[in-house]
């Protein structure tokens, strides 16, 4: 008998070896473009995928550099999910690329445009002109700004995972109900906190929040940015400030990588605040996941808007 | 008697069921009956609206196949929120509706404008060499790209001026071959040094520096500079942790301006490139490269040019201001060696320049450059510049430079004002690194 356990254990040691040594090789290499859909894909992926974000959550996501480093991360990527709508326009196109990577060139298995099931708003109906300033003709790419995009982007992501790595289907599946239930809670929590603010007046600098404020029944009356990508002009700016003074407006709402120093005199002049809300994860501290960064945004918007409508 | 507990209930419910009034079943089954006979008819009449709509549909589709269909009222389009006031009033016209579909695989088009004006004064010579006209709209830019199949995709820049066009780069690439290579095939500019490889729209200036006419191909009255052939560029990842280092081997024909020219078929030319690149933090990055080239120069098949260059640049871009700041530093140094008739010319020639962002629309740069001439290393021409740029939006620039050169070889003094405005139409580009 005991001639016999050693050899057994020795043969379970090895099998249980080489399933971990499998397992760590079968791990997914996921790559995003965003901190957002890192997130999602962690939610889902859990400790089968690895992932690296290429633009941080402080960032502006349309002008980020095609950096050599991001080459490497993309070379070695099994899945590249990309936010899609022309948002990587300007830097994603050279990278995959000059990537060497077959796996994730658009069209290949390896490959998810995160925008194609998720409801997209802004879409232009008719002919654009860049005189409209940097619109986007597949509609506004910061769609991932509605919980329920984000799950859609999420059963997304659960379904290219299970395609690429079929053994972990049922955790994928798993992970995506259990992401699902977390993220109907909080909604419940953020639609509450929101509620007695609906209808609402803000500003908004550039126009990132659209699906935002639909979600949550706010309304956008004007923007800092004249056109989206221009610089604030001061005739503009003046506008804006009657605007506001008539519709009785007085918060604006600020992406973090742009300049306060617009944004605070307008505020000064209508007597209103500004906020900085973070569009990405990442983009303030407490948001450090998909669901913190709507934690984060509810909270400083809910009390930002009983400071100034008193309700 | 917990059993005659569960089952009391469930027997007193039997009974209840058969206890009902038997007038009162007929009634519901007729009523059921009726409720049935409607949903019949709704779902018949439901079937033939559907047939209807099913044919005229059909019908149409045989019309669009058989003859393009000319829509009786052109279609109109809203004007998106936002941009009242940019266009015509009233909704927009939608151009090209009908036949849009056959647009889809159209290769990415865009245009780059390139149009520059002069004002100077020489002293003590005779005119500038490498002269800017007063103005002139040089060298605008057509881009055509396109994926061509799941294994290929295609870039053309032509370049247009004002009195022809030039096939500027046209090559296929190959990103997806096994073995992490990368593969360009076409006429590139080619990857020696940093510099020679930008088009002339994404300098940091509105000229070349010098070192680029007097060694790498240009001559100081011809201002197309740069070392650009028609030849095959293989490239490769070398691993090296999180250091990112490449290698390039390039071959081409041989013909590249008064650098090198090729006389009988195995005269081409050869290039090799090591480039690395850092990140130093999250908002500072350092890449650094070492090429070679060799080929025949215009005295013949036994004559060998060969240049060695180094490169480094230094950027700064703080990432949750990047749009505001930005600060890049770039230097270039080349050597020449090319054989003549009794001896062996040896020019040398480097740039250095520095260009900073004060806001998010204005840039200020300088640079300093100097070069000895490949065909006669005894006369070194030097210069100085100054700009200001000026970005309205993401696709105009406006740029302004003041140039001082001291020509080698008769001690002139050139001072001249260039100036430049860049605008862009169609696909928008990725901007290179």
């Amino acid at each position: 008998m005991r001639m016999l356990v050693r050899p057994v254990v020795a043969a379970m040691a090895a099998v249980a070896l080489t399933a971990v040594t499998a397992t760590a090789q079968s791990k997914v290499n996921v790559v995003t473009s965003t901190e957002d859909l890192a997130s999602i894909a962690r939610e889902v992926g859990g400790d089968r995928v690895n992932i690296i974000a290429l633009a941080r959550g402080v960032q502006d996501p349309h002008f980020v550099e095609p950096k050599p480093s991001f080459i490497l991360a993309v070379n070695r990527a099994d899945l590249y999910i990309a936010v899609g709508r022309e948002l990587e326009i300007g830097w994603l196109p050279p990278l995959l690329t000059s990537s060497r990577n077959a796996r994730i060139q658009p069209g290949a298995r390896g490959y998810l445009d995160a925008s194609l099931n998720v409801r997209i708003l802004d879409i232009p109906t008719g002919q654009i002109t860049r005189a409209m300033g940097d619109v986007h003709p597949l509609g506004n790419p910061h769609y991932w700004l509605d919980p329920g995009n984000g799950r859609r982007i999420a059963q997304a992501i659960r379904d290219k995972l299970s395609e690429l790595a079929p053994d972990g289907r049922a955790s994928f599946a798993q992970r995506y109900d259990d992401f699902d239930r977390r993220l109907a809670a909080a909604e419940k929590r953020w639609d509450a906190a929101l509620a007695p603010y609906k209808g609402t007046k803000l500003v908004t600098y550039h126009r990132s929040w659209p699906n935002f404020m639909d979600r949550f029944g706010l309304e956008v009356i004007g923007y800092v940015e004249p056109k989206p990508g221009i610089p604030p002009s001061p005739s503009h700016i003046l506008a804006l400030i009657e605007e506001m003074k008539r519709q009785m407006v007085k918060v604006i709402v600020v992406e973090p990588y742009f300049s306060l120093r617009t944004p605070q005199s307008i505020a000064s002049q209508v007597g209103g605040r500004v906020l900085v809300l973070a569009p990405s994860v990442g983009g303030a501290k407490e948001a450090t996941d998909y669901i913190q960064l709507f934690e984060y945004n509810v909270r400083l918007l809910a009390a930002a808007l009983k400071d100034v409508t008193g309700k | 008697m917990r059993t005659i507990g569960i089952r009391m209930p469930a027997l007193a419910a039997a009974v209840l069921l058969a206890a009902s009034p038997a007038a009162a079943q007929t009634n519901d089954v007729q009523a059921l009956r009726q409720e049935v006979e409607q949903l019949r008819t709704e779902l018949a009449s439901l079937q033939r609206q559907y047939a209807d709509r099913l044919a005229a549909l059909e019908a149409r589709l045989g019309a669009a196949q058989g003859a393009p269909a000319v829509p009786a009222v052109p279609p109109v389009a809203e004007v998106p929120a936002g941009a009242a006031g940019a266009g015509p009033a009233g909704p927009l016209p939608v151009y090209g509706a009908p036949t849009a579909g056959s647009k889809i695989f159209n290769p990415d088009i865009g245009m780059i404008g390139n149009f520059l004006g002069a004002v100077g004064s020489n002293q003590g010579g005779s005119e500038t060499i490498a002269p800017t006209p007063f103005m002139t709209l040089q060298e605008s830019e057509a881009s055509f790209q396109a994926i061509v199949d799941p294994y290929a995709r295609a870039d053309f820049f032509l370049a247009v001026g004002e009195e022809g066009i030039e096939v500027e780069e046209g090559y296929v690439t190959f990103p997806t071959l096994p073995g992490g290579l990368l593969v360009k095939a076409g006429k590139m500019r080619a990857n020696f040094g940093r510099l020679n490889a930008f088009h002339n729209h994404s300098l940091p200036w509105i000229d070349r520096p010098l070192v680029m006419y007097n060694l790498l191909g240009g001559s100081p009255d011809e201002p197309d500079t740069g070392i650009k052939d028609a030849g095959v560029s293989v490239n490769r990842l070398i691993p090296a942790g999180s250091l990112f280092l490449e290698a390039t081997g390039e071959i081409y024909r041989g013909d590249s301006g008064t650098l090198f020219k090729t006389a009988r078929l195995r005269d081409f030319a050869a290039l090799g490139r090591v480039r690395g690149y850092v990140d130093l933090s999250d908002d500072a990055n350092l890449e650094t490269g070492v090429s070679y080239t060799r080929g025949h120069n215009d005295l013949g098949s036994g004559f060998i040019t060969e240049l060695y260059g180094t490169d480094l640049t230094f950027r700064w871009r703080p990432l949750s201001r990047a749009i505001y700041r930005s600060l890049a530093a770039r230097a270039e140094l080349v050597w020449s060696r090319r054989q003549e008739a009794p001896s062996l010319q040896r020019a040398f020639g480097f740039y250095g320049s520095l260009e900073y962002q004060l806001q998010r629309r204005w840039f200020v740069g300088g640079r300093f450059d100097q070069a000895e001439r490949a065909l006669n290393a005894a006369v070194r021409d030097r210069g100085v510049s100054t700009m200001l740029t000026y970005w309205p939006s993401e696709f105009s620039q406006i740029r302004g430079q003041y140039r001082r050169t001291r020509y080698g070889d008769d001690r002139r003094v050139a001072n001249e004002l260039l100036f430049q405005l860049l605008f862009t139409i169609g696909a928008h580009g990725a901007h290179p690194f």
